[in-house]
C-alpha cells in the first residue's frame, strides 16, 4: 500500500523541482539577453563561447551581465534559504532572516564606517556590512539565550526585534548627522544587483556554499523540530546544536546576501510560505528536504526577475532590484494567501 | 521579578458583584504594576515639561498645569510645552495599546503594527509627500493618516474571503508592508539629499515642534478608541483559544475581530499622523508589560502606560543627554526600550511569561 502511494506520487515530486528549476533557467538567459545595450541573441552566444564581436559586446557581457546575473542567483538562493531556516528555527513564520538582526548590523556597519571612521573605498563597506551582520546575530543568539529557560524561538525571535531596533536607532542617529553616511546608507537600502563585479561574488560565494551546506544537512532535523520542542528532543534530536548550526548557516547565508545587494530579507519571509504552499499541493507535505531546495530555487527565480524588469522598464536608468522584488512578490505572495490556507507552521 | 510577587494563592482573585452584574478576577501584580507606572508616566510627564531653555521646578510646572502659577509660566508650560508632553503620552498610549490588540489578536509578539502595513502606508505616503511634492498643501499629519488608513482598508479588503483569519490578516499585511517598504526606499534613493534627511526624520518618530494642532485629532480618537479597546480585552481572551471554542463559548467571532482591527488600526493610525511611526514601541511595550505583570497575554492598560513612559521618558533623554541637538525621539526609544525588553527576556523564567 505504502509503495503504491510513493509510486504514484513520484512524477509530481520531480516537477516540484523541474517546475521552478525550468523557470530560473529560462530568467537566467533572459537575465544574459537583456540590459542597457541592444546585443543579438546569436552575438550573446558567441561572446559566451569566447568570440565577441566587438570590445563593448565582450565587456557588457563578461563583466555586466554575467557577474550579475550569477550574484543573483547566489544572493538569491542565500536568502530563500536562510529564510526557510529561520521559519524553521523559530517556528513564526513572520520571521525573516533580517530577525537575527543580520540586515540592521550590516546597516550600521555601512553608516559607522563612513559616517565616523571616514571609509571612502567603493567596496570597503561590504566587508564591514558583512562583520557587522555577523556581529549582530552572534548578539541576538548570545542573548535570547541567556536566562534560565535557555533559548526558545520566542525569546530568539524578540531578541532579534529588540537588537535590530537598537542597531536602526543607532544607524538613523548617525544617517541623520553624517550626509555621506546618509547617502551609502539609501542606496544600499533600496536593494541592487548592479555595480558589482565578479570579484566581490567570489569572496562571498564560500560563505554562501558553506551556510548552504550546513542548511542542507539540518534539513531532516528541522523536520521534527517542527514537531515541537519535547517531541524533538524526545526524537533523539539535540536542540542546542540545531540552533547553532542553524543560526550559523543563516548567519553566513544573509550576512553575505546582504552585505553586497542590500536588505531584500522580505524574499526570505515570502518565498518559504510560497515553497510550503507548492509542497502542500503535490502532496509531499512540509518536508524541509523539499522545502529548503525549493526555497532556494525559487527566491533567485524572484530576484533575478525583478532585476530584468527593473533594467527595462525605465530605459536608461534602472530601477533597483529591491524595488521591484517588492512589486512582483508582493502581490503574488497576497494572491497566494488568499487562493488557498496557507500552512501555519 | 518572581520575588516581587505576591504569594501564588493571592495571584487571582475571583470576585461576582449582583449590583451591578459584573463578575471577574482581580490580579493584584496588574493593579500594582498600573498604579506603579501611571506614577512614573506622571513623574515624567511633568518632568519634561520642566526641562527646557528656561528650566522649572516640578512645583512650577504642576501650578502651571492647574491653573495658579504665574502668567509668563502658564504661558510657556501651556502652550509651548504641553503640546509636545502631550503628544508623546497620547501616542505611547495608543502604540502601547493598539501593539497589545494586535498581539493578542494574532498570538504573535512580532505582529505589531509596525509588520503588518500599516505604519509602512503612512512611511511611504509621508515620503512621497517630502521627496515628490505630492503634499498638495497637506500636512505630514494628513499624509501620514491617509497613507496608514488606505494600506489598513487594502489589508483587510484583500484580507477578506468569506471572513478572515487572525493570520491571513498578517500575512497579507506582511505582503503590503513589504510593498510600501519598497516605494519608501525608492523615493529615499531617488530623492535629494535633504529630502532624504526629512524623510528618514519623519520615519524614525519625531516629537519636536508638535502643537495643540497635533494633539486634537488624536485626543478625540483616544477618547472614543480607548474604552473599546478595554472592553475589546475581555472578548479577546476567547478568541485566543481558536475560533471554534470562541464560537462555541458565544463569542461573535468575526464582528470581535473586525473591531479589534478598526480599533488597534484607529490607534496607530492617529498615533503615527502625529508623532511619526516612533520606533519599537508598538512592538516592544505591550511585551514589557505582559512581562512586568506576570500575565499570559500583553495586558492592554498596562501596554498603555509603558508605550507612554517608553516614549516620554525617550524624548526626555532626546533632549538633555544629547543638548543642543534636535534627535528624534524614535532614536531614543529603540536604545532605551531594546535592553529593557532584552533584560526581561534574560529575566524571564516562568513557562508563561518567558515565551
Amino acid at each position: 500500500m505504502g509503495s503504491l502511494v510513493t509510486k504514484a506520487k513520484r512524477p509530481r515530486t520531480v516537477l516540484l523541482l523541474a517546475l521552478p528549476g525550468a523557470a530560473l533557467a529560462a530568467l537566467v538567459v533572459l537575465s544574459m539577453l537583456f540590459g542597457a545595450l541592444t546585443v543579438a541573441p546569436d552575438q550573446v552566444w558567441d561572446t559566451l563561447r569566447g568570440h565577441a564581436p566587438s570590445n563593448q559586446i565582450r565587456n557588457a557581457i563578461w563583466s555586466v551581465r554575467v557577474p550579475r546575473t550569477a550574484l543573483g542567483i547566489a544572493a538569491g538562493a542565500a536568502l530563500g534559504l536562510s529564510g526557510a531556516l529561520m521559519q524553521a528555527l523559530t517556528r513564526n513564520p513572520l520571521a525573516d532572516p533580517g530577525v537575527l538582526g543580520v540586515s540592521a548590523g550590516a546597516a550600521f556597519a555601512i553608516v559607522l564606517a563612513v559616517g565616523v571612521l571616514g571609509l571612502n573605498s567603493v567596496y570597503g563597506y561590504i566587508w564591514f556590512a558583512f562583520a557587522g551582520a555577523l556581529g549582530a546575530s552572534v548578539l541576538v543568539y548570545v542573548m535570547g539565550g541567556l536566562g534560565r529557560s535557555g533559548s526558545t524561538p520566542v525569546k530568539l525571535a524578540l531578541a532579534g526585534v529588540a537588537i535590530t531596533s537598537l542597531l536602526f536607532s543607532l544607524t538613523s542617529a548617525i544617517a541623520l548627522t553624517n550626509p555621506d553616511a546618509l547617502n551609502r546608507y539609501r542606496f544600499w537600502s533600496a536593494g541592487s544587483l548592479a555595480h558589482q563585479n565578479g570579484e566581490v561574488l567570489l569572496r562571498i560565494l564560500p560563505f554562501i556554499l558553506a551556510g548552504a551546506v550546513i542548511a542542507f544537512a539540518l534539513a531532516p532535523s528541522l523536520n521534527s523540530l517542527a514537531l515541537g520542542d519535547d517531541v524533538a528532543t524526545s526524537l533523539g534530536q539535540r536542540l542546542g546544536l540545531i540552533r547553532v548550526l542553524g543560526v550559523t548557516a543563516v548567519t553566513l547565508l544573509t550576512g553575505a546576501a546582504v552585505a553586497v545587494i542590500g536588505p531584500v530579507v522580505f524574499i526570505g519571509l515570502v518565498v518559504p510560505h510560497v515553497a510550503r504552499s507548492l509542497t502542500q499541493s503535490m502532496g509531499v507535505g512540509p518536508d524541509y528536504r523539499w522545502l529548503l531546495p525549493l526555497s532556494a530555487v525559487l527566491a533567485p527565480c524572484l530576484l533575478l526577475a525583478a532585476d530584468i524588469v527593473g533594467r527595462l522598464l525605465a530605459r536608461p536608468v534602472e530601477i533597483q532590484a529591491g524595488v521591484l522584488v517588492a512589486f512582483i512578490g508582493g502581490p503574488f505572495f497576497i494572491a497566494m494567501v488568499r487562493r488557498r490556507r496557507l500552512a501555519e507552521l | 521579578m518572581t520575588d516581587l510577587l505576591p504569594a501564588r494563592s493571592v495571584d487571582r482573585i475571583p470576585y461576582r458583584l449582583s449590583t451591578p452584574p459584573i463578575s471577574g478576577v482581580l490580579r493584584p501584580r496588574l493593579a500594582v504594576v498600573c498604579v506603579v507606572l501611571a506614577l512614573a508616566v506622571f513623574l515624567v510627564f511633568c518632568w519634561g515639561i520642566s526641562v527646557g531653555d528656561i528650566p522649572y521646578s516640578l512645583v512650577e510646572v504642576v501650578q502651571a498645569l492647574i491653573g495658579t502659577g504665574d502668567a509668563g509660566t502658564q504661558l510657556i508650560v501651556r502652550e509651548l510645552r504641553l503640546p509636545r508632553a502631550v503628544t508623546g503620552l497620547l501616542v505611547g498610549i495608543a502604540f502601547g495599546v493598539s501593539g497589545a490588540l494586535f498581539q493578542t489578536m494574532t498570538l504573535n509578539p512580532l505582529a505589531s503594527p509596525d509588520m503588518i502595513g500599516i505604519t509602512q502606508g503612512a512611511g511611504a505616503a509621508v515620503v512621497a509627500g517630502i521627496v515628490l511634492g505630492w503634499d498638495g498643501g497637506l500636512s505630514t499629519q494628513v499624509l501620514g493618516l491617509l497613507g496608514a488608513l488606505g494600506a489598513a482598508l487594502l489589508v483587510y479588503a484583500l484580507a477578506w474571503k468569506r471572513g478572515t483569519t487572525g493570520y491571513r490578516i498578517v500575512l497579507v499585511g506582511i505582503g503590503i508592508a513589504w510593498i510600501c517598504t519598497s516605494v519608501t526606499d525608492y523615493l529615499m534613493a531617488r530623492g535629494k539629499q535633504f529630502e532624504a534627511q526629512a524623510a528618514l526624520g519623519w520615519l524614525v518618530g519625531n516629537l519636536n515642534g508638535r502643537t495643540w494642532d497635533h494633539v486634537g485629532p488624536l485626543a478625540v480618537v483616544l477618547a472614543v478608541l480607548l474604552p473599546g479597546a478595554l472592553l475589546l480585552g475581555r472578548l479577546m481572551r476567547t478568541l485566543q483559544l481558536g475560533d471554534d471554542v470562541a464560537r462555541a463559548l458565544g463569542t461573535r467571532v468575526q464582528p470581535v475581530r473586525l473591531a479589534i482591527l478598526f480599533t488597534g488600526v484607529g490607534l496607530v493610525a492617529f498615533g503615527t499622523a502625529a508623532a511619526g511611526p516612533v520606533a519599537f514601541v508598538a512592538l516592544a511595550a505591550p511585551q514589557i508589560a505582559q512581562r512586568l505583570a506576570g500575565t499570559a497575554w500583553p495586558p492592554p492598560i498596562a501596554a498603555g502606560l509603558t508605550g507612554a513612559l517608553v516614549v516620554l521618558s525617550s524624548d526626555l533623554i532626546a533632549r538633555e543627554l544629547i543638548s543642543g541637538t534636535e534627535l528624534p525621539v524614535g532614536i531614543v526609544t529603540g536604545v532605551l526600550g531594546a535592553p529593557v525588553l532584552l533584560w526581561l527576556l534574560i529575566r524571564a523564567n516562568r513557562a508563561g511569561s518567558g515565551g
